[in-house]
């Protein structure tokens, strides 16, 4: 196999990571709605929590998409 | 044909000296990196000095800059606690830096030919940020605590045996803050930035197909707005988790656990 399809293969194969996290992304968010709506007094002040928690979860991706890049245009 | 040509995404983010020219004798030279980063000084500093008039009504540019040092100082204290307004002027500095470096980045200046660089999608400049953030939570920490302040690595309330697990654990991740911190406002910068060029090359090549391209061209541009406004939300989310971290980060040192 050519180098060139090579990485483009691997590359893509590294995106899924990404899939991963905007999964980890949506749970974050869809748990704090669900508490939200239960508690909608005590919602706001958990909002560094649900940034926090999705930097977390968002991170994971951005590498993801790092090692792809860097698979990517290595040469 | 143009369609064929290559995607070259990675050229924005490439710096180049504006005046000087670099070399192995001359390692020093007015980068657009430097330059945008004045850019920003001056726009940072128009933007405090109009708000920092101290006028009995305030104005609009006082109540923005109110209101923006108003928000860090209540997160600085709720993270940190009373004496957490000591650390608000790095907290701020670095989030409203992100913050206008973010959006001046994400402005649509290449239509009059100026291409704007983005400071924070290289990650010398995040990461030396990340490396100041950290700096300070080691120095506070050894300040206020001597020695004793590597028990924050000794979790409490649990069995010695999880205790020594949890140990090594806690130190590996405190010694990946600094990557961490430094990581996230690069890459998110970064990724949105190819995400944007390599779709406006689609709009680009979709028109030079003609046809069914123009559907292509259409769609690609609906998409490229809608990926530059979630970059506005990127880059505000991705300053403050920036200044929301190091104020945890900095919680850590000062009042251990």
């Amino acid at each position: 196999m050519e180098l060139a399809s090579a990485q483009v293969i691997g590359a893509g194969l590294a995106a899924i990571g990404v899939g991963a996290a905007a999964a980890g992304v949506g749970i974050v968010f869809g748990s704090f709605l669900q508490g939200a709506l239960r508690n909608p007094a005590a919602a706001d002040g958990q909002f560094p929590r649900l940034i926090f928690g999705f930097a977390a979860a968002e991170l994971l991706g951005l590498m993801a998409f790092a090692v792809a890049m860097i698979i990517l245009y290595a040469r | 044909m143009a369609a064929t040509s290559k995607i070259d995404p990675m050229h924005q983010f490439q710096i180049e000296p504006i005046v000087g020219q670099l070399g192995p004798n001359n390692p020093f030279a007015f980068t657009n990196s430097a330059l945008w980063m004045m850019i920003l000084l001056a726009l940072i500093t128009g933007f405090m000095l109009l708000g920092m008039r101290r006028e009995l009504v305030p104005g609009r540019w006082q109540v923005a800059a109110e209101g923006l040092v108003g928000a860090l100082d209540s997160m600085v204290t709720t993270s940190i606690g009373p004496q957490g307004r000591t650390y608000l002027p790095w907290v701020f500095s670095a989030f409203v830096f992100i913050l206008f470096a973010n959006f001046v980045g994400s402005m649509p200046f290449a239509i009059t030919g100026v291409h704007p660089f983005t400071v924070t999608s290289q990650f010398t400049i995040t990461g030396a940020m990340a490396v100041i953030s950290f700096l300070i939570v080691l120095g506070v920490g050894f300040w206020k605590h001597g020695l004793h302040f590597f028990s924050l690595f000794w979790p409490q309330g649990m069995p010695v045996a999880l205790k020594l697990l949890i140990a090594p654990i806690e130190f590996i991740s405190f010694l990946v803050r600094p990557f961490s911190l430094g990581l996230r406002p690069f890459i998110a910068m970064f990724a949105g930035h190819i995400l944007l060029e390599v779709f406006g090359n689609f709009i680009v090549q979709g028109i030079n197909a003609g046809g069914g391209g123009y559907i292509v061209s259409v769609l690609c541009f609906l998409f490229v707005a809608f990926i530059n406004a979630l970059e506005l939300l990127v880059g505000a989310i991705q300053a403050y988790v920036f200044a929301l971290l190091t104020s945890m980060y900095i919680n850590d040192a000062v009042n251990l656990h």
